[in-house]
C-alpha cells in the first residue's frame, strides 16, 4: 500500500497552503460585491432623502403678514351692537384686510396695484379674521396686531424660491410688490414661522391653507379599518390553515391562491371594490370604510403569509409538550403556539399596514382621489389619503405645491419608517430562545 | 436496583459460533449462561410478551408512515408499576411503538395505525376514545427536554388547570409543590418559580417536564431516550427518578444505553426493523437473551 507508484506526493498540507491565497482572493471578492452593492443601494436612498428634504422642509415655515386690523362693523357691514352669529359669519372681512393695507400704503391708490398690493395677503385671511371674531365677539370695534398668512406667490419669493432678479415679465411677484414687501420687512411685519396650517388643515386651492390633516385623518380610518378586518381574519385563517386544515388538493389549491393574491397588481382590487363594495352594496363613493375593505382584500394574504411562517417557525416540540400532557389541540395552539407565534405575526401585519398607508392605485377606483376639503369625521365621510393627497397635489402648478408634496412626503415617510421601526423593536423585543 | 447494577458486568462472552448456524435449544439450568437459540433470520418475537397485571396490552400493531411500513405486528403487555425498557438500533421503531400507547401518532400527517392497543381492558384506538383523557393517562417525556418558554410555576401547572383537577390556588399551589418534589427538583428551584423553565439546566429541565407529566397523575409514563441529551450526572439523577416512580407509575422507557436499560426497568423488549424481536425480563436478556439478533445487539457485534 505504501508504495504507490507516484514518487513522493505532495502531503495534503502543501496542496491546501498552495490554494489559500486563491481562496482568501475569492473570500475578499465577494465581500467587496456586497459591500459595493449596500453602498449603492445606501446612496440611492440617500439621494431619495436629500431631494425630498431639501425640497419640502421649507413647507414647515409659511411667511406671514402682521397687519393693525380694526374690527369696523361698518366695513364688516354689520351692525354695530350686537350682531347674531349670521351676521357675523357672513361680514365681508376681506374689506378689513384690504381697508388695513390701503392705511399702512396710503400711497397705493390705483385700483390694480390696490388689487396687488391684497395679492400679499392669503385669501384665507378673511376666514381666521372671521374664526378671531365669532370666537371673541368683544373684538368687534377694537384694533388688534393679527398675524396673517402671506400669499402664496410671496411665500415662494420670501423662501428664495422664485428669482427676484429675473426679469419682472417673467416673475409672479411684480416691482412694486417688491417694494412693499421689502417695506414690511423693514417694519418687521413680514416673517416666517412654524407652519401649523400644513398639520391642522385639510385640503385647499391655496397653497398656503392646504394642509394634510385631512389627508392624515382619512389614512388613520382606512387603516383602521384595515387593520380591524385584515389582522383577525388573517390570523384565524393562517391559523386554520396551518393547524387544522386537512393536506388535500383543495387546501393546496387555497395555498397556492393566496400566493398568487399576494401578487395581484392593486388596482385590481379597487376594480373588485368598486364593483362590489360601491355598486352592488352600494357603500359611500370616497368613504374611508370602502378604502379599508379594499386594502383589507390587498393585504391580507400578506398576513396570512406572515402569520403561517410564524406558526410553523414555533418548534413543534411546544406542540408535542402541549398535547402530551393531554391538551386539546385548541388549547395547545391558544395556551402556548399563538403567544409563541404573536411578534411573528404582528410584524406581519404591521408591514401589511405599511404597504396598505403607502398603496395610492385601488384607492383611485373607489373614489379616494376627490379634492375634499372637510377633514373626515368618520369612515363614512368623503376622504382622501396621505398618498392620494401627495398625487393631488404633485399635479397642481402653483409652486408652494411642490415643497408642500414633498413634505407631505416625508410626513408618510416618517410614519412608515415609525411602522417598520416598530415591527423590528417588536421582533427583537419578544425573540425567544426555546 | 442493586442486582440490576450487576448485570453491567455479566455481559456474555463472545464465542466462536459461525454466524448463522443457530445453537439448538439447551434445557440448562438457571445458573448457566445459556446460548442464544434463535436464529437470526426468525422474525417471530421471542419470550413472553405478557405480564401478570397488565395495564396497557398491545396486540399486533402495525404502523405505516405513508407507504413505508414502521412498525411490523408488535404485540407486548405493559405492567402496573414496572420498568419497560425499549432497546434497539436506531430507526427500529421504538419511538413510533412508544407514541403509539398515547396516540401522540395521531398528530404525525401521513401515520396509520392497526392493531389492538388497550388501556386498563378498553381500546385506546376506538372511535369514541377522546384522546385528552388518555393522554393526561398516558403521560409523555420527550427526548429533547421541551419545557414551555413560559415559569417554572407555569410549566407544571398547565396539566392540572386545563384538566381542571385543581379548584383553587392554593391546591394548585401544592400540586405544584408536589409535583416538583416528586420530580427531585423542588430545591433546586423554590426560590425561582416565576422564572422561566427554559432558564434551566438540561438536566432541570428535563426533571422540569418529568414534573408537568405526573402533575396530571397519569397512569403510564412514556419516556423517548430523556436521558440523551443530558450529561452523564443529570442522567443518574433521572435514572433514579425513575427507580422512585417506578412505585407509582408504570413507565416505558426507551433508550440508546444498554447500562441505562439494564439499570432502570425490570423487562426489556428488543426491536429491530420493525419487528419486536424479544421480551423478557431484563436479566434474562442482557445474560441469556434467546435471539441471535438481540445477542447481537448487547454484545455490541451490531447497532
Ligand atoms: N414522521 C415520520 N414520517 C415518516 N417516517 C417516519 C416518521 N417517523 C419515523 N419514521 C420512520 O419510521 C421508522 C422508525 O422510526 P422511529 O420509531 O423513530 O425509530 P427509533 O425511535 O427506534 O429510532 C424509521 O425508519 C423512520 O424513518
Ligand atoms: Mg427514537
Amino acid at each position: 500500500m505504501n508504495n504507490s507508484p507516484t514518487p513522493n506526493p505532495a502531503p495534503a498540507i502543501d496542496k491546501v497552503r498552495a490554494g489559500l491565497a486563491r481562496r482568501r482572493a475569492a473570500e475578499k471578492r465577494f465581500r467587496a460585491y456586497g459591500l459595493s452593492g449596500i453602498i449603492l443601494g445606501l446612496a440611492f436612498v440617500a439621494t431619495l432623502f436629500l431631494s425630498i428634504i431639501s425640497q419640502g422642509y421649507t413647507a414647515f415655515f409659511q411667511t406671514e403678514v402682521r397687519l393693525p386690523i380694526t374690527f369696523d362693523p361698518a366695513l364688516l357691514g354689520i351692525p354695530a351692537n350686537a350682531p347674531d352669529q349670521k351676521a357675523l359669519s357672513t361680514a365681508d372681512y376681506d374689506a378689513l384686510v384690504k381697508h388695513s393695507l390701503a392705511e399702512l400704503f396710503p400711497k397705493v391708490t390705483q385700483r390694480r396695484e390696490r388689487r396687488q398690493l391684497s395679492d400679499l395677503v392669503s385669501g384665507g385671511a378673511s376666514f381666521e379674521l372671521r374664526g378671531m371674531l365669532l370666537s371673541d365677539p368683544s373684538l368687534l370695534g377694537r384694533q388688534v396686531e393679527v398675524w396673517l398668512p402671506a400669499g402664496d406667490d410671496v411665500d415662494m419669493l420670501m423662501k428664495g424660491h422664485f428669482d427676484r432678479n429675473a426679469p419682472e415679465s417673467e416673475r409672479r411677484v411684480k416691482d412694486n410688490q417688491i417694494g412693499w414687501l421689502d417695506q414690511l420687512t423693514g417694519e418687521e411685519r413680514l416673517v416666517q414661522r412654524f407652519n401649523t396650517t400644513f398639520f391642522t388643515a385639510g385640503d385647499s386651492r391655496e397653497p398656503e391653507l392646504a394642509g394634510i390633516w385631512g389627508a392624515i385623518s382619512g389614512s388613520f380610518y382606512v387603516l383602521l379599518v384595515t387593520l380591524s378586518l385584515s389582522f383577525p381574519i388573517g390570523v384565524a385563517a393562517a391559523v386554520y390553515l396551518e393547524e387544522f386544515a386537512p393536506t388535500n388538493k383543495w387546501t393546496d389549491l387555497i395555498e397556492v391562491n393566496i400566493n398568487n393574491l399576494a401578487a395581484v397588481p392593486s388596482i385590481v382590487f379597487g376594480l373588485l371594490g368598486l364593483a362590489v363594495f360601491i355598486n352592488f352594496f352600494g357603500l359611500p363613493r370616497s368613504a374611508p370604510l370602502v378604502g379599508g375593505l379594499v386594502l383589507t382584500l390587498m393585504t391580507l394574504p400578506t398576513i396570512i403569509i406572515a402569520s403561517r411562517a410564524a406558526l410553523k417557525s414555533v418548534p413543534p416540540s411546544i406542540r408535542e409538550a402541549a398535547l402530551g400532557v393531554g391538551a386539546s389541540k385548541v388549547q395547545t395552539i391558544f395556551y402556548h403556539v399563538l403567544p409563541l407565534a404573536m411578534p411573528g405575526m404582528l410584524t406581519g401585519t404591521i408591514i401589511g399596514m405599511a404597504q396598505a398607508l403607502g398603496e395610492t392605485a385601488p384607492l383611485l377606483m373607489i373614489g379616494m382621489v376627490a379634492f375634499i376639503v372637510d377633514i373626515p369625521q368618520s369612515m363614512f365621510d368623503p376622504a382622501t389619503v396621505l398618498p392620494v393627497q401627495i398625487y393631488l397635489w404633485a399635479d397642481s402648478p402653483e409652486r408652494a405645491f411642490v415643497e408642500r408634496t414633498s413634505a407631505a412626503i416625508m410626513v408618510l415617510l416618517a410614519f412608515l419608517i415609525a411602522m417598520n421601526f416598530t415591527a423590528v423593536l417588536l421582533r427583537k423585543r419578544f425573540e425567544r430562545r426555546w | 436496583m442493586n442486582a440490576n447494577r450487576e448485570v453491567l458486568c455479566m455481559e456474555p462472552e463472545l464465542t466462536e459460533t459461525p454466524i448463522g448456524v443457530a445453537t439448538p435449544v439447551t434445557p440448562t439450568t438457571d445458573t448457566m449462561p445459556r446460548r442464544a437459540s434463535v436464529g437470526r433470520d426468525v422474525r417471530n418475537t421471542v419470550g413472553t410478551i405478557t405480564v401478570p397485571n397488565p395495564r396497557m396490552e398491545a396486540r399486533d400493531v402495525n404502523v405505516f408512515y405513508g407507504e413505508k411500513h414502521a412498525l411490523k405486528g408488535v404485540s407486548i403487555d405493559i405492567g402496573a408499576k414496572e420498568v419497560v425498557a425499549f432497546i434497539g438500533p436506531s430507526g427500529c421503531g421504538k419511538s413510533t411503538f412508544l407514541r403509539c400507547l398515547n396516540r401522540m401518532n395521531d398528530t404525525v400527517s401521513g401515520c396509520r395505525v392497526a392493531g389492538q392497543i388497550s388501556l386498563d381492558g378498553s381500546d385506546i384506538y376506538d372511535r369514541k376514545v377522546d384522546v385528552v383523557p388518555l393522554r393526561a393517562q398516558v403521560g409523555m417525556v420527550f427526548q429533547k427536554p421541551n419545557p414551555f418558554p413560559k415559569s417554572i410555576y407555569e410549566n407544571v401547572a398547565f396539566g392540572p388547570r386545563i384538566h381542571g383537577l385543581v379548584n383553587h390556588r392554593n391546591e394548585l399551589d401544592e400540586l405544584v409543590e408536589a409535583s416538583l418534589r416528586r420530580a427531585g427538583l423542588w430545591e433546586e428551584v423554590k426560590d425561582r418559580l416565576d422564572q422561566p423553565g427554559t432558564g434551566l439546566s438540561g438536566g432541570q429541565q428535563q426533571r422540569l417536564c418529568i414534573a408537568r407529566t405526573i402533575a396530571v397523575s397519569p397512569d403510564v409514563i412514556l419516556m423517548d431516550e430523556p436521558c440523551s441529551a443530558l450529561d452523564p450526572i443529570a442522567t443518574a439523577k433521572i435514572e433514579e427518578l425513575i427507580d422512585e416512580l417506578s412505585q407509582n407509575f408504570s413507565i416505558v422507557i426507551v433508550t440508546h444505553s444498554m447500562q441505562q436499560a439494564a439499570r432502570v426497568s425490570q423487562r426489556t423488549a428488543y426491536f429491530h426493523l420493525g419487528h419486536l424481536i424479544e421480551v423478557g425480563s431484563t436479566r434474562d436478556i442482557f445474560t441469556s437473551p434467546q435471539h441471535e439478533l438481540t445477542e447481537d445487539y448487547i454484545t455490541g457485534r451490531f447497532g
